[in-house]
């Protein structure tokens, strides 16, 4: 086959409200930097950001603004920075490119947005239900900014989750209520913070939906344009314009859903995603599978910010059981049932693994979880070698045929 | 029916043209080094190896092109992935169940196949190019040795230097201190050799029949003997391993016709 000829890509009208809703978010928390209220509070992307909301902040999540550093290419120059104050080029280059953006004072939302920095914290908070780096990450940023440091330590590698593991982080977020107060300046007000948390679900609900509309045949929609619809269900969950947003999304996948409009125009394949967004090279690997009459229908990756376990009415043990049941925090017998699970519901007939170099925690090939599945289910998988963020890990061209052979694979059954 | 099949491999060391007659059959081949105008390359190619068959290029009847530079040739119908040729070319000669392992120049690949030729799985090297021809060319360079002697060289070794590095610039620093402790020359070739097989080795296991091909093999069959000492299994080798991706290509025009 020759991947020469222009992909078809349907793209999604609903993407122009994408747009505002991200801007406006940044254009809240500029204005708030500058203006110094309301509070902000740095949140890691699966924190307690409804608890912040519940006591008044505005929240910003340096992950999105690493995604961003990694879609704008702008990763790769600025992670030397972070390397030359000491930080490995081994670890989340998440953190290294968002140190040296920091260090050299460049950001994406220049350009995007106009503004020209990110918005400095009044508290850093995390959760290490993603991984350890995140906690050293804004760990830098409170002794660089003298700005206190609050967290959640989640446990990992688990199987069943067991009550005292939940209620053990339930009793972490209340522990967090004090602190955060002093730093508000306001009381804690569980009202408030009951109506994030229904919000945050409904539009997990919704993002939900979204998601398994690519369950259709042909589907309406990939894994690249879910990673950047993403966006409000990272950024602005626990709003309602999160909920608004998801519910015009979802109203434009079923039409195509009911219509056979599919995202790759003559789909004939179907693939999984597991692992992280190589985020520099959206653009070219989207279009090679478009050119290619392949879908990425489904990913681990964007399945992340599904918290519809959260429960106003059980507010703190609900929250700590959506932050707890995640895929990432879970065991390898786990993670091989949900992606066995996946296959059943969307019929993909290829598992592509992103080996990420500085994301051992997001990267499942590691154990021979491919060779599992593959004789599992009876599909071809494929490792790819790349990275989040740091493209000096990725070889276009070794991945690009490494590509076309799994697809002239998938041919040949 | 009449006419002629050409597969065209360019590789990013060389390029390699394969023609087959109807009935399969190999009747011209060329190999040249892939330069820096993979098109140019590409048609000197096809015509050193209609020469050789001794016909021309109105009797081409179709053309596959394979390889890093298979977007650059002119003339194609089609491309496919070196993968999927090499997999093409070598069930060709060996039509069975079999794992191959292809060092090329800057890839290896380890393919396998079940009895019908279709692939099971197939592995490329990671972003580094230890274990190729350009691992063994390096090598050539900084120890001043013709590459055409290096296959000799290691067969005449005695007492093989073993190398651990996993890279190629430190294992020339690697064997530039075995030298300073006065090992001999084909003793340092063979552990060179030794070393390539390694990277190969842990790429993935090998089941079933093993074939190996590629540019390397083709000039090195001292490789084959080794890697069939080290995993005590015989080694199938297609005529011209060098080839076999071409030689896929060219069967994929053929079928394709």
């Amino acid at each position: 086959m020759d991947v020469g000829e222009k992909p078809l890509r349907k793209e999604i009208t609903a993407g122009k409200v994408l747009k505002k809703i991200m801007a406006d978010h940044f254009y809240e928390l500029d204005a708030a930097a500058k203006s110094r209220s309301p509070k902000i509070a740095w949140c890691t992307s699966v924190g307690p950001a409804e608890l912040l909301r519940g006591m008044g902040f505005l929240v910003y999540f340096p992950e999105n603004h690493g995604a961003m550093l990694g879609a704008t290419r702008m990763a790769a120059e600025l992670i030397p920075y972070a390397n030359a104050v000491g930080y490995s080029p081994d670890i989340c280059s998440y953190l290294t490119s968002d140190v040296g953006s920091y260090l050299r004072k460049q950001t994406p939302l220049t350009k995007a947005y106009g503004i020209e920095s990110v918005p400095l914290p009044d508290v850093l908070v995390f959760n290490t239900n993603q991984c350890r780096d995140v906690q050293d990450w804004f760990a830098w940023y409170s002794r660089e900014l003298n700005v206190p440091l609050v967290g959640l330590y989640t446990h990992r590698d688990i199987g069943p989750i067991h009550k005292y593991e939940l209620e053990d982080i339930a009793q972490q977020i209340r522990d967090l209520i004090p602190p955060l107060e002093e730093i508000a300046g306001t009381r804690f007000d569980m009202d408030r913070f009951k109506g994030a948390l229904a919000l945050s679900r409904r539009t997990s609900e919704l993002w939900r939906a979204c998601l398994e509309s690519a369950a259709a045949i042909p589907s309406p929609w990939t894994f690249f344009d879910a990673t950047i619809h993403m966006g409000p269900a990272v950024v602005a969950r626990g709003t309602q314009a999160a909920v608004d947003y998801y519910e015009l999304l979802l109203k434009e996948l079923q039409e195509r859903v009911v219509n056979k409009v599919a995202a790759v125009e003559g789909e004939r394949h179907r693939i999984y995603w597991e692992g992280m967004p190589i985020w520099g090279k959206l653009r070219p690997l989207s279009d090679q599978f478009a050119s290619l009459k392949t879908c990425v229908v489904a990913s681990t990756y964007c399945n992340s910010w599904i918290f519809d376990q959260l429960d106003p009415n059980d507010p703190f043990l609900s929250m700590a059981r959506a932050y707890t049941e995640l895929f990432i925090v879970r065991d390898e017998p786990y993670k091989e049932a949900y992606i066995q699970d996946a296959h059943e519901r969307f019929r993909f007939d290829g598992i592509l693994f992103h080996d990420a170099k500085t994301c051992p925690n997001n990267s499942n090939n590691r154990y021979g979880m491919p060779e599992r599945l593959s004789r599992n289910l009876g599909i071809p998988v494929l490792t790819i070698n790349g990275d989040l963020n740091d493209l000096r890990c990725y070889s276009e061209e070794q991945t690009k045929t490494n590509i076309e052979a799994f697809i002239e694979q998938l041919e040949e059954v | 029916m009449g006419g002629i099949f050409a597969g065209v491999d360019v590789g990013a060391s060389r390029t390699k043209v394969a023609l087959l007659d109807e009935d399969r059959k190999l009747i011209g081949k060329a190999v040249l080094k892939s330069g820096t105008d993979f098109s140019r390359t590409a048609e000197a190619g096809l015509s050193a190896a209609l020469e050789e068959a001794g016909c021309g290029r109105p009797e081409i009847r179709g053309c596959v092109s394979t390889g890093y530079g298979r977007k650059n040739v002119t003339f194609h119908n089609d491309t496919k992935t070196e993968i999927s040729c090499h997999a093409k070319g070598c069930f060709h000669y060996f039509p069975m169940a079999i794992t191959i392992i292809d060092i090329g120049g800057q890839d290896n690949k380890v393919i396998k196949l079940d009895d019908h030729g279709r692939r099971i799985s197939f592995k490329m090297n990671r972003k580094c190019a230890a274990g190729t021809g350009a691992f063994l060319e390096e090598m050539s360079v900084r120890l001043d040795i013709p590459l055409e002697e290096m296959d000799g060289l290691a067969e005449a070794s005695t007492d093989m230097v073993e190398l651990g590095s996993y890279c190629t610039v430190f294992s020339a620093t690697e064997v530039l201190e075995k030298i300073r402790q006065g090992k001999k020359v084909p003793d340092i070739v063979k552990g060179l050799f030794f070393s390539v097989l390694k990277r190969v080795l842990e790429m993935d296991s090998l089941t079933e029949r093993v074939v190996m091909t590629g540019g390397v093999v083709a000039h090195n069959p001292y490789l084959v003997k080794m890697l069939e000492e080290l995993v005590d299994r015989e080694i199938l080798v297609p005529p011209f391993p060098q080839l076999t991706g071409a030689v896929g290509a060219a069967l994929f025009a053929l079928e394709a016709a």
